[in-house]
């Protein structure tokens, strides 16, 4: 299996990398923000894409299309991400291509789900909230990203 | 020494300027800021706009103390290199993020006790004079990974 592993520069990024033992057995290829990023995965393939917020839409639409080009030639089985904006784009992109599509809300989210995670809800094919009075029938809680 | 880090996002002046009143009332311990995109230039500490992840780790790991925003990656890098932490969460009402969510994240984590949390500027001085007056103790270890329980469920899901 093929696992594109995306989130945005900082927090997103550290919650992804402490998912890593989740996806070691299969080929893990990592997108993030930031291209010094790379130094922190040096022994997978890593891919740095654009960043955008809702607030601004011309750059939503650059990010978007450099997601979906970055999706459409990685192939991935399945697309995991912690957010944000670029986070749910790859998302987004992968569900269209046929990837299985996971959206872990970040632990930052206490009292609701962000913006991009109840976006994700609707079309993801599985959502995690880390906060356990946030679960739902179609909001899976088991435990967070600390241990 | 404490180090004081905003994040790398938006300017959190709030923080920096009380910081440097602060550092200025706590003698014997030095105060290094991060400070990002602030605008204010701080007097009483040593403030770097952005540092490269080595230094930035160096001072991580040299401080005896954290002084944050309630941003998730700086609370779990503390949690991991058992730092202790003092969150001032950022509020809209000041521009300082888009909403209030970091409030809620402090307030989750101080009743968890992994950070200790200051809400207004007044409680963060206070805070701070409690902490150097002793040795901060532990708050909370977390190990390098998530919880088995969440590996477990991505695991089972991703073959599924």
């Amino acid at each position: 299996m093929k696992v594109l592993a995306i989130a945005s520069a900082g927090g997103h990024w550290i919650q992804l990398l402490r998912l890593m033992p989740a996806f070691e057995q299969h080929e893990i290829i990592f997108a993030s923000t930031r291209q010094s990023f790379s130094e922190t995965v040096s022994s997978y393939k890593f891919y740095a894409v654009p960043d955008a917020n809702r607030w601004n839409k011309f750059k939503l639409i650059y990010m978007g299309a450099a997601i979906s080009r970055l999706v459409l030639a990685v192939k991935p089985d399945i697309v995991v991400t912690t957010g944000a904006a670029p986070g749910l784009m790859g998302l987004l992109a992968g569900k269209l291509f046929g990837a299985k599509t996971i959206w872990v809300d970040s632990i930052a989210n206490v009292e609701k789900l962000s913006l991009s995670g109840r976006l994700a809800l609707l079309f993801a094919d599985r959502t995690y909230t880390q906060w356990e009075g946030l679960a739902t029938p179609k909001v899976h809680y088991h435990g967070n990203v600390l241990s | 020494m404490i180090f004081v880090t905003t994040g790398t996002q938006e300017p959190f002046d709030r923080l920096i300027k009380a910081m440097d009143e602060i550092a200025c009332s706590l003698q014997e311990t030095e105060v290094v800021a991060q400070v990002a995109a602030s605008e204010f230039q701080p007097k009483n500490m040593a403030a770097h706009k952005f540092l490269p992840p080595k230094e930035f780790n160096e001072l991580f790991n040299k401080a005896d103390l954290i002084v944050s925003h309630a941003g998730m990656g700086t609370i779990i890098s503390a949690l991991v290199k058992q730092k202790p932490i003092v969150v001032l969460p950022r509020l809209a009402k000041f521009s300082e993020h888009r909403n209030d969510h970091q409030l809620a994240t402090a307030r989750a984590f101080e009743k968890l006790e992994y950070v200790h949390a200051a809400y207004s500027l007044e409680e963060l001085r206070v805070k701070l004079q409690q902490l150097t007056l002793k040795e901060p103790g532990e708050l909370h270890r977390i190990g390098q990974y998530a919880s088995k329980e969440l590996i477990n469920s991505l695991q089972n899901f991703i073959v599924s």
